[in-house]
């Protein structure tokens, strides 16, 4: 079965957000989603280390796993993969670009248990996509981690200056905004027919 | 005494609702009691064995390449558990579908190998990742049951509610903002709860 990419896109990007709607890399969603300038940043890692993944692991499970029946080590195979590729782009921002590298602190070595990354690698063997849709897939995925983090983020600069009751403030507050952020996103359910 | 390491993971230093971590499985998977115990013991098995295995060669294990090997050791764990639930809970394995295989990248389980399971005895660190495991579980079933009785109306697939209610639920709660919603509430209440410990 193949898709049109553009469904592909759009379902990556609203339909099934990826944080919002298939819960993957809530981690980094609430660490780093204080600050608009530090969620841009590491958004960016993201969309970054998940396009390459998607297409080191891609390639590697069709290429070599599949063909030797070595399916079951795809769970390895792939953190493995995701894991050295996160080490190369640390040591690359830390030479290069300073001051993301200084912005983004410990959250970038975090990136390896971002399940976004994983899911996303795992979800295009899952859904059987080609080279071209898996690359749309982990496109549209970045730009939606992107925009909902930033979204919120500028959500949550707002919520720091709110009169919020002890018991709430911080991360419940937080968990109750995205909820409603959530929310507005049912509303693209079915969009152009979209049900992936 | 030893037990403590133990206890504190299930109140005093909770997976879910004090360290707030492993959030993806809790919000994704615990949409009835079933899904969400079915969900907490795969990753139990997993935290458990993982912290038997790291603490009983953490001698043999050089510092710098520690990380890639906790993971190779998590993920063999992952592949055993996403293959027995495929063959035995085929239809519980097709709800938590991608988050079987995501529970090598739950931040909890690496964390205990790094932080206790590298530097503790195998029967210390057997009660720690016990501990946390049955936090981890009773946390994840806690919100089955919730989101499953505001949804359909039930608890385990029993009906608990008048008829009416379960022809009319309110599905919000099996949507993801309910999931939002109700972590939201529950780790408010932790606060109001532990900021009344501190006081007194």
């Amino acid at each position: 079965m193949q898709l049109n990419p553009g469904q592909v896109f759009l379902g990556a990007l609203l339909v099934n957000n990826i944080l919002l709607m298939r819960f993957l890399g809530l981690c980094p969603f609430f660490g780093v989603s204080n600050a608009v300038g530090t969620a841009t940043g590491m958004s960016g890692a993201v969309m970054f280390v998940m396009l390459l993944a998607t297409w080191v692991t891609w390639v590697l499970f069709h290429a070599v796993l599949a063909p030797l029946g070595l399916d079951f080590l795809r769970t390895a195979v792939f953190i493995l993969v995701i894991a050295s590729l996160v080490q190369f782009v640390e040591m690359f921002l830390k030479k290069n670009l300073r001051a993301l590298y200084s912005s983004l602190g410990i959250y970038l070595p975090l990136i390896t248990t971002n399940c976004a990354i994983l899911g996303v690698t795992f979800l295009n063997v899952d859904y059987g996509f080609n080279l071209l849709n898996a690359t749309i897939f982990a496109l549209g995925s970045g730009l939606g981690f992107g925009l909902v983090i930033i979204l919120f983020a500028a959500i949550r600069e707002r919520l720091a200056d709110a009169p919020i009751s002890r018991s709430l403030s911080g991360y419940p507050i937080a968990f109750v905004a995205a909820s409603l952020v959530s929310l507005a996103f049912l509303g693209f359910t079915g969009l152009f027919g979209i049900s992936f | 005494m030893k037990l403590k390491y133990f206890t504190s993971g299930i109140v005093k230093e909770n997976p879910l609702l004090i360290l707030m971590i492993g959030l993806c499985p809790a919000l994704a998977t615990t949409v009835s009691a079933r899904d969400g115990f079915g969900m907490g013991i795969a990753a139990s098995f997993v935290l458990i064995a993982s912290n038997l295995v790291v603490s009983l060669i953490r001698r043999y294990v050089p510092n710098s390449i520690r990380i890639p090997i906790f993971i190779i050791i998590i993920s063999t764990f992952v592949t055993i558990i996403d293959y027995v639930l495929q063959a035995y809970q085929p239809a519980l394995y097709s709800v938590l579908g991608v988050f079987v295989p995501l529970i090598v990248v739950n931040c909890l389980i690496l964390g205990r190998a790094e932080a206790f399971a590298y530097h503790h005895g195998v029967w210390d660190s057997f009660l720690d990742g016990a501990g946390k495991a049955v936090g981890f579980t009773l946390v994840l079933g806690l919100m089955g049951i919730i989101r499953e009785l505001f949804a359909a109306g039930t608890v385990f697939g029993v009906a608990v509610t008048p008829a009416g209610y379960r022809e009319q639920p309110m599905l919000f709660m099996v949507f993801a903002p309910g999931a939002f919603l109700l972590i939201g509430i529950l780790k408010s209440i932790v606060n109001r709860l532990t900021a009344g410990k501190a006081r007194s």
